[in-house]
């Protein structure tokens, strides 16, 4: 098996308490039916928006990424994944889609 | 781990109600903003990391700490509340007292005021209950708009509105103020709207109506934990609307077609919510005072302890409407009276009875006013007469349900 990142790009707009919860719902039986096949390796943690970027040789301190909000990376997984078009097929029921947001799947390097 | 049914919506009018108790009713926007971001911090955080053990005390630190920094920054909100004003002055006193708002009692307590403030004389009843659903229940504008079969403007419009009133009032009600009995009767009668406009209202979404009637059905549970608030008034209502809720589940179809009172299976009704309502009923039998709720919830008792259709006392039912028009004069009111007549006393008397309603033209844009004429016509064998009454019911319809049952009504009358 090897080892993915999913970078979950787009923050949602601001939705009411049951649509919330429906949300909420679809996003935890998403990542149970992956994590019970034991395809997660690492729930991850969600990113505040917003932030700092320091850059350059003269380390220049910028406020928050350039991207747009629906660019911005809200939060991460750790998949496992036969290979990247497994990683894909896996990302496919991210209820992130319904919002008009992306799944960055990229694949970490192994050191062997 | 799976989310209760409700809990975000439920979870955020408690909320909101104990950080308007904490911020003063003037900066309600503010209580709801501080709300929005608690909830939006637990989708991200719970959509990767699933529900921590106990969500709801998760939910409750998470505002009662951006609480804390908001009081301690803005002296604007900590002198907006007189009564709390000096506790929350000082470090000593102020984690306490926020401590304090977020305990259980504290919590209904707040509810409560919220509830009463909402039922403000200088609201409209409609208005009422678009801002109790809004704030106390969690709906969204969009939400209420549908349920109500509104536009978004002008249900945001209603809400905007009473909103600036709430917002203008000094404080929250106080439950110990001296008109409270005058405040919980318009509490009573706005619970009574929302339960109705489930039970009988315009959303063609039988799980939309069921929603409303549940969330009328908790809200007044809540009220009922008060004993300030328990009166025999309380109590009739709360027993009329179990005994209605009770019947909900059969008056719809398998495919959601509307089913006549007639031609319900009894057998589904929930026994419990009867048996519930039953006892609400007896202890409502205290004190002098006859309100509508004690004839109503009379009236759905003579209909849920009739084991079968046929073993309805129609007698006491009409007698029963007779005090509620004497006490409520309506011309709903008297048209049900008159279908109790007819079934005691055949489809003619029941016509006659209509025909000296008061106000019958406050009816005219009722479908069921003529599809009671249409189904007396019917038992009367006047098939086309009665053919043509559920036509200019038809016509009147609200919702492609009432539709539906209209035009199986005409089909019926051309078959005979």
């Amino acid at each position: 098996m090897n080892e993915f990142v999913y970078l979950y790009r787009g923050y949602e707009e601001s939705a009411s308490p049951g649509d919330m919860q429906q949300k909420t719902a679809k996003w935890m039986t998403w990542l149970k039916e992956l994590s019970d096949k034991g395809h997660v390796k690492a729930l991850g943690e969600p990113l505040l928006p917003g932030g700092m970027v320091v850059k350059g040789k003269k380390k220049q301190v910028i406020d928050g990424p350039y991207a747009e909000a629906k660019d911005l990376v809200g939060g991460y997984s750790i998949i496992l994944a036969r290979d990247i078009k497994q990683a894909v097929e896996f990302s496919l029921g991210c209820p992130i889609f319904e919002d008009g947001g992306s799944v960055e799947v990229r694949q970490i390097r192994q050191l062997d | 781990m799976e989310i209760e049914e409700h809990f975000f919506r439920h979870e955020f009018g408690r909320i909101v109600a104990i950080l308007t108790r904490l911020f003063g009713v003037q900066n309600i926007a503010l209580a709801e903003d501080v709300t929005q971001d608690a909830f939006c911090r637990a989708m991200e955080t719970w959509k990767l990391r699933g529900l921590p053990k106990n969500p709801s005390a998760w939910l409750m630190t998470t505002a009662r700490n951006r609480a804390l920094d908001i009081l301690r920054r803005e002296r604007t909100v900590r002198v907006a509340q007189p009564g709390l004003t000096r506790f929350l002055e000082s470090e000593w006193t102020l984690v306490p007292t926020v401590e304090e708002a977020f305990s259980t009692y504290a919590v209904k307590d707040s509810q409560l005021r919220m509830m009463f403030s909402c039922c403000h004389p200088g609201i409209s009843e409609e208005a009422q209950i678009a801002l109790i659903l809004h704030i106390l229940c969690g709906f969204s504008v969009k939400e209420i708009a549908q349920a109500f079969v509104s536009n978004h403007a002008a249900i945001e419009k209603r809400i905007t509105r009473a909103k600036k009133v709430l917002a203008g009032s000094t404080k929250l009600f106080d439950l110990a103020d001296a008109d409270l009995p005058v405040r919980l009767s318009a509490v009573l009668q706005a619970l009574y709207l929302l339960f109705n406009e489930g039970y009988h209202g315009s959303s063609p979404e039988a799980a939309v109506r069921a929603e409303l009637c549940q969330e009328a059905l908790r809200l007044m549970d809540l009220l009922l934990e008060e004993p300030a608030l328990v009166t025999p008034q309380s109590h009739a209502l709360a027993a009329l609307m179990h005994l209605n809720a009770a019947r909900l589940p059969t008056r719809l179809d398998d495919s959601g077609n509307l089913v006549s009172f007639f031609e319900q299976d009894r057998s589904l009704w929930d026994h419990k919510l009867i048996a519930k309502g039953q006892a609400l009923l007896d202890l409502s039998a205290a004190g002098t005072e006859l309100t509508k709720y004690h004839l109503e919830a009379a009236i759905a008792s003579m209909h849920t302890s009739a084991v079968r259709g046929e073993d309805t006392q129609w007698e006491h039912i009409v007698s029963l409407y007779d005090m509620l028009l004497a006490i409520h004069p309506s011309p709903v009111i008297a048209l049900n009276r008159a279908i109790a007549i007819a079934q005691l006393e055949g489809p003619e008397r029941g016509l006659q009875e209509i025909r000296v309603i008061q106000d019958l033209d406050r009816l005219s844009s009722y479908p069921f006013y003529p599809a009671t004429l249409g189904e007396l016509e019917l038992r009367r064998r006047n098939y086309q007469v009665a053919a043509a009454h559920f036509s200019t019911a038809l016509s009147l319809a609200r919702n492609p349900m009432e539709r539906n049952f209209l035009q199986r009504r005409i089909a019926s009358c051309r078959e005979s």
